[in-house]
């Protein structure tokens, strides 16, 4: 059986000796190198740009302004508000303005000195307070009203009559600060034209055919004269799932000047090009009935979006569409502002939209169970929603392992004996979550197949499977050589597999929302089953025996395809489809901490992490999906934050400042895989890769409860808040539960 | 330079990482930042004619011209041609390697490490580690892969566990209400 075994990764070999090629270590003959100049002021009108001194520059070969590349674009087809290069105005400070290639990096980034550049000063938005109080003070001129990118307002079942009857009532105001992906390996494009007129581009991306789209329209070019390579990707986690104006500016270079053009962003550049965690606000109430269960939820959501879109319409709703398992709410209301500020765009990371909400959720009802006098884990069991069932905004819930989960992180961690029990300064706490497995639909409307795959046999037995879907380091290319042997029966070892380049693959949408292993994996099984028939009939000794007599049975070389195609899912009513999902997955975790009451300085010890990934299709990568999600979301808790002065400046753009943890600050990690065999995903499989960050955050939370009785609502959980906390709290210790 | 002699001009400016990457085609060195946070460019060096692989060193902030009559070793030096070095297939092995991109950083940090302490503790592999930043695994199955290259386990293999049926929860809301879209 290939399915569900530990295979080692199929590109574990190149990245392990060197070899691996990621989209910097491609280098042509002539290649030029370019640099991106960028805006110093966090909101400025653009009176004129001179470029004729950086282009006399001995060295330097072509310059590119905004003008010759005017096209808005974005992912969401619905806000299109960016430009490659601005025309008219600059939105942050980093937005791009102007480019220069030259023979070389440093000359390149010589001349960008000598671009002359008329800025006019705007006064500035930098918080989303500000900017719904100044909606004279526009961002962002796609903003049909003020400052606002979306505004979104549901109500399902009436909630304040809920409310105003239930038992318990946690009403409290959470913060979350917006956090960046930090992948290790820096985005980097790289373009080259042919004689025809082709263009390709390779580039660190991990939507390939979004890309594909919006650079051929910003160009003007036909996107079959555009073909995009994805080569090893260092890294994502959402930060790379956006058009980035290094694409459009090498593209546009390589036609400008017939040459292969490269762009590698700094460090610094990285932190600029953000599309990371939107700081939320959160007004957050919480309502049981006597026996613990969730009478009404009502969140009020305020969202920093920073200067452009990206996936904001989404964030809107995802911040409040998503939070409605594993427990069973009986009645719900979100309204959420997604703003414009003149900060870097934030966008989808790991856990888009909705990794805010739920902390402050988990929180709130350990808050609210409190006032009942039950266990956190009690009060989560008894609202657990269940299986095949319909949630209150109307997503289908099909399996649900969350029990189990529960069940497995009580047992690991020792609750019982342990929680409320530890002592002063040392504590246990427990949160839970859901994600999709992929959205319901794709970004721009269309009846195609949202993932692709097309299998090939060759009469030597190697089995080459073309799929559009990026590995972006979860090892979605594994997956596949596992899929073909397990319906093939052939070695996974003797799977070739082309993956993410438009030329040659077919369209997959992209390694985001937790779709890879779902819908790409449908479609390989589907296309494997196809020709596994044929084997069948045709019979053989061997492998490739068998290959060679189904091929000379067909009268033609041996491929086959499978798609996924979309499937109508979702609640009835304007934006009920956002947050429809396939499968959702589910996580329990209990996290435990060490607090220092003197000092404030405390401690992750270690994290107990269940996921209900459905099927794991190689427990090993589950494994590390798991432990790297909870990595992620416990350094969100512990350090992380993008912080700004008030001239809109991002303080210390670097990993040294932007501080992520080392081995040293990371915690024990123990990861549980739980499986409910899902009937819709392959073998039985759900997402692993997002869901298991979002428990991380309020667990933690609440074992600084536990541990000190101090409530702490805003990331991160810095030392000095916690000190803050621990002084206003005082020598008085409210009596504790379990 | 991995057992080769290798001369190259360069200007004073140029720093190893760029004189490994650009001059000797040796990619299998990661620029991550450029300046000494992240760990990506790690290589081993050591003084001609010293003892063993060496020291980890910072490619990004060490300049070319500095490594003058240094032996550096490179992830691309690190296997022989009997085939990969036990670290570079624990790691492997061990689904240490997500994106892989920190990775051959990591890998000599933890060869540095093995090459001077054999058996070590996990709060030592923790030490040795710390500066590599890795952004996809949460360091657990570097540790594991370390230990497994060291000898000292063998790598862990837990069964999922089954979750039962469950059963459905009873009722959903009655209405829903679009205020203002």
């Amino acid at each position: 059986m290939s399915i569900g075994s530990r295979l080692a990764k199929t590109d574990g070999g190149a990245k392990a000796d060197g070899s691996g090629i990621y989209t910097d270590d491609l280098s042509f003959p002539r290649m030029l190198h370019a640099k991106i100049l960028r805006s110093p002021h966090a909101h400025a009108r653009i009176r004129g740009i001179d470029v004729s001194r950086a282009l006399a520059c001995p060295g330097v070969i072509a310059t590119l302004v905004g003008s010759e590349l005017p096209a808005r674009y974005g992912v969401i087809p619905w806000t299109h508000d960016e430009q490659a290069l601005a025309t008219d105005k600059v939105r942050f400070v980093g937005d791009e303005v102007a480019c220069v290639a030259a023979l070389d990096e440093r000359t390149a980034q010589e001349a960008l000195a000598l671009i002359e550049v008329d800025y006019e000063v705007l006064p500035t938005i930098l918080s989303a307070e500000d900017a719904l109080a100044h909606p004279e003070i526009k961002v962002n001129e796609k903003a049909r009203t003020g400052n606002i990118t979306k505004h979104v307002q549901l109500e399902f079942g009436p909630v304040d009559e809920a409310v105003a009857s239930a038992a318990a009532v946690s009403r409290q105001t959470y913060r979350y600060a917006g956090s960046t992906h930090a992948p290790i390996e820096p985005h980097c494009a790289v373009a080259r034209v042919d004689a025809d007129g082709n263009l390709t581009l390779w580039s660190s991306t991990q939507i390939p055919h979004y890309v594909q789209r919006e650079v051929s329209r910003v160009l003007g070019i036909p996107q079959a004269k555009l073909r995009v390579i994805q080569p090893l990707l260092g890294g994502a986690f959402g930060g790379k799932s956006d058009p980035f104006s290094l694409e459009f500016c090498v593209a546009k270079l390589a036609l400008k000047t017939g040459r292969p053009v490269k762009i590698l962003f700094t460090r610094e550049e990285v932190f600029y090009a953000h599309r990371g965690r939107h700081p939320m606000v959160m007004d957050l109430t919480v309502a049981l009935e006597k026996d613990g269960r969730i009478a009404a939820v009502d969140d009020k959501i305020l969202i920093d979006g920073g200067a452009y879109a990206s996936f904001g319409m989404i964030t809107a709703y995802y911040a409040g569409q998503l939070l409605t398992g594993p427990y069973r709410f009986g009645t719900y209301r979100f309204d959420s502002y997604r703003m414009y500020t003149n900060k870097p765009p934030c966008g989808p990371k790991r856990g888009h939209g909705s990794v805010q909400p739920r902390f402050a959720f988990e929180v709130a009802l350990d808050e609210a169970a409190e006032k009942l006098q039950l266990d956190p884990i009690e009060v989560r069991k008894r609202n657990f929603i269940g299986e095949e069932v319909e949630t209150v905004n109307g997503q289908k819930i099909t399996s649900n392992g969350f029990l189990k989960c529960l069940d497995l992180v009580e047992q690991a961690s020792g609750w019982k004996e342990r929680h409320g029990k530890l002592g002063p300064g040392h504590g246990l706490g427990v949160a839970g979550s859901m994600y999709i497995s992929g959205t319901a639909y794709p970004v721009y409307p269309n009846e195609m197949p949202q993932s692709g795959v097309l299998v090939k046999l060759d009469r030597s037995g190697r089995v080459t499977v073309f799929s559009g879907a990026s590995d972006i380091g979860q090892g979605v290319n594994t997956l596949l050589c596992q899929i073909a042997a397990e319906e093939l029966h052939c070695d996974p070892r003797e799977v070739t597999v082309v993956a993410a380049d438009t030329d040659l693959t077919p369209v997959d949408m992209g390694a985001y929302s937790s779709r890879v292993t779902f819908m790409n994996g449908l479609a390989a099984r589907e296309a494997c089953l196809k020709l596994a028939e044929k084997l069948k009939a045709a019979g053989g000794e061997t492998f490739a025996e068998a290959c060679q007599r189904a091929e000379a049975a067909e009268g033609a070389p041996l491929a086959a395809t499978g798609g996924y195609r979309t499937q109508k899912l979702g609640g009835n009513y304007r934006g009920g489809t956002i947050g429809a999902s396939p499968a959702y997955s589910f996580t329990a975790q209990v996290a435990e901490v060490e607090v220092d009451e003197e000092t404030g300085i405390w401690k992750v010890t270690r994290i107990w992490a269940a996921h209900d990934c459905g099927k794991a299709l190689n427990p090993t990568l589950v494994e590390g999906q798991i432990e790297g999600s909870v990595y992620m979301g416990a350094a969100e808790a512990q350090m992380e934050e993008m912080v700004y002065n008030d001239k809109g400046l991002l303080f210390g753009p670097s990993l040294l400042d932007y501080r992520i943890p080392t081995s040293l600050d990371t915690p024990l990690l123990d990861a549980y895989i739980v499986e409910s065999n899902d009937k819709n995903g392959p073998y039985g499989a759900k997402e692993a890769g997002e869901g298991p960050l979002h428990p991380a955050i309020p667990a933690i939370a609440n074992a600084i409860y536990d541990a000190c009785g101090i409530r702490i609502r805003e990331l991160p959980f810095y030392p000095q808040r916690i000190l803050k906390l621990l002084r206003e709290r005082g020598e008085k210790r409210e009596g504790r539960v379990g | 330079m991995n057992g080769e002699t290798r001369a190259v001009a360069v200007a004073p400016q140029r720093t190893l990482l760029e004189a490994l990457r650009y001059d000797l085609a040796l990619t299998g060195s990661k620029q991550g930042c450029d300046k000494g946070d992240c760990g990506a460019c790690t290589v081993l060096a050591r003084p001609l004619g010293a003892e063993g692989r060496g020291e980890a060193i910072l490619a990004c902030i060490t300049l070319a011209a500095d490594a003058q009559d240094l032996a550096i070793t490179t992830i691309e030096g690190l296997a022989s041609p009997a085939g990969l070095d036990p670290i570079q297939r624990a790691f492997a092995d061990c689904g240490a390697l997500q994106c892989g991109f920190c990775q051959p950083g990591m890998m000599l940090s933890a060869r540095a490490l093995l090459d001077k302490n054999p058996r070590p503790t996990l709060p030592q592999i923790q030490e040795a580690l710390s500066g590599n930043l890795c952004r996809c695994t949460g360091y657990t199955k570097i540790y594991e892969a370390v230990e497994v290259a060291a000898g000292l386990r063998v790598a862990s293999f837990r069964a999922p566990f089954q979750s039962e049926k469950a059963a459905a929860s009873d009722s959903k809301a009655q209405t829903v209400k679009e205020i203002a879209p």
